[in-house]
């Protein structure tokens, strides 16, 4: 469907930018080393043979010590990154897409922010900080989203506990209302 | 009732005034709104029972309807709301989610309304159909006319603790059991 994007990515990024890529019923996908993860998703939308104008979504995946597409033992190494960052991607006017995967290490887990190449992101990394604690280097505004100031820890992590519960307030017992 | 009030005649007046004349406020948060709006219009039309004024500010609202799923983020907004309505006042949890969480079972959900303001009736389903709305109505408007909603109890107790204060006597507070509405119904026969 868009072998072009990947083989002008290939093209341009050959010194190890490309962790590996893919195509998945249909879908090309790509996963991109953390240092080029900015570089990669400018030239996506700059280069006129990909002309990526539209930001589709953004969101992490917890893997939990299962490897993604992409993150073999060779490429990422022994032990697989925890989290993954998606971006999905489209060409209005080539009418193609692609995904993106990027690894971020659970104890140092940040991925530098796509938002001043797409302004859309804004929303989508503070969702995605908010519910799985990646943080994105250089976000203007890093705020959780949709869990208020008062939750603590990133509910959508596999290791939140299923049944644990933050009440901002409850009914006191025993009192006439 | 257990306690130490009696209910007179004029009670009885104005309770049954109050029973056919609520003032809704409607507090829609999910898909049990499209039931809700159902329950509104002229089909099975709610003003029968003469609850068919929503009020869209709580200071002019008695009843308090809870439609949808409540999230813990909401629960301050639903107490305040609660708190700004004047008494005595009711509160119906409009379908399992607003009754128990429904199917939510997870960090966000609250588990029933209940958990921050005293829900008199529950109507369950997902959605309920505007028959058990109804229903749900009328097992309300008995238990206004019997005084037994939680606001009016606690106007009670307050009540009596002022009086007592005033007499100079100790105040215990009464144990209040509020009666299955079955039973009140068949009392009633």
């Amino acid at each position: 469907m868009a072998q072009i994007v990947l083989d002008r990515l290939a093209a341009q990024f050959n010194t190890g930018e490309l962790v590996g890529s893919g195509t998945e019923r249909g879908d090309e996908w790509a996963r991109v080393r953390r240092d080029a993860w900015v570089a990669v998703a400018t030239f996506l939308r700059d280069d006129p043979a990909t002309k990526m104008e539209m930001f589709i979504d953004l969101t992490s995946v917890d893997r939990f010590g299962s490897r993604g597409p992409g993150a073999t033992a060779a490429a990422v190494g022994a032990e697989p990154p925890r989290f993954d960052v998606v971006v999905h991607l489209y060409s209005v006017s080539l009418k193609h897409r692609i995904r993106l995967y990027c690894g971020a290490p659970e104890e140092d887990a940040w991925v530098d922010t796509l938002v001043p190449v797409w302004a859309g992101a804004d929303w989508y990394e503070r969702e995605a900080y908010d519910l799985y604690g990646v943080r994105f280097k250089g976000h203007p505004d890093l705020r959780r989203i949709l869990m208020y100031p008062e939750f603590v820890g990133h509910p959508l992590r596999k290791d939140y506990p299923k049944e644990k519960r933050q009440p901002l307030v409850r009914r006191q017992t025993g009192m006439p209302e | 009732m257990t306690g130490e009030f009696h209910t007179s005649k004029l009670d009885d007046i104005l309770n049954w005034a109050r029973k056919f004349s609520l003032f809704q406020y409607p507090f829609v948060t999910a898909c049990c709104g499209m039931e809700f709006m159902s329950v509104a219009a002229p089909k099975y039309d709610i003003a029968r029972f003469g609850a068919e004024f929503p009020r869209f500010s709580p200071r002019q609202a008695d009843l308090l309807i809870i439609v949808g799923t409540i999230t813990e983020r909401q629960g301050p907004a639903l107490r305040r709301i609660y708190e700004q309505m004047c008494e005595p006042k009711w509160v119906v949890a409009f379908g399992v989610c607003a009754s128990t969480g429904g199917f939510y079972q997870n960090y966000s959900t609250m588990p029933g309304a209940d958990q921050v303001v005293p829900v008199d009736v529950y109507i369950p389903g997902c959605p309920p159909r505007p028959e058990q709305v109804l229903d749900g109505l009328i097992l309300l408007q008995e238990r206004i006319q019997r005084g037994e909603g939680h606001n009016q109890v606690a106007i009670r107790v307050e009540a009596a603790e002022k009086d007592a204060k005033k007499k100079g006597r100790a105040f215990e507070p009464p144990l209040v059991s509020i009666r299955p509405l079955g039973a009140a119904k068949a009392e009633s026969k």
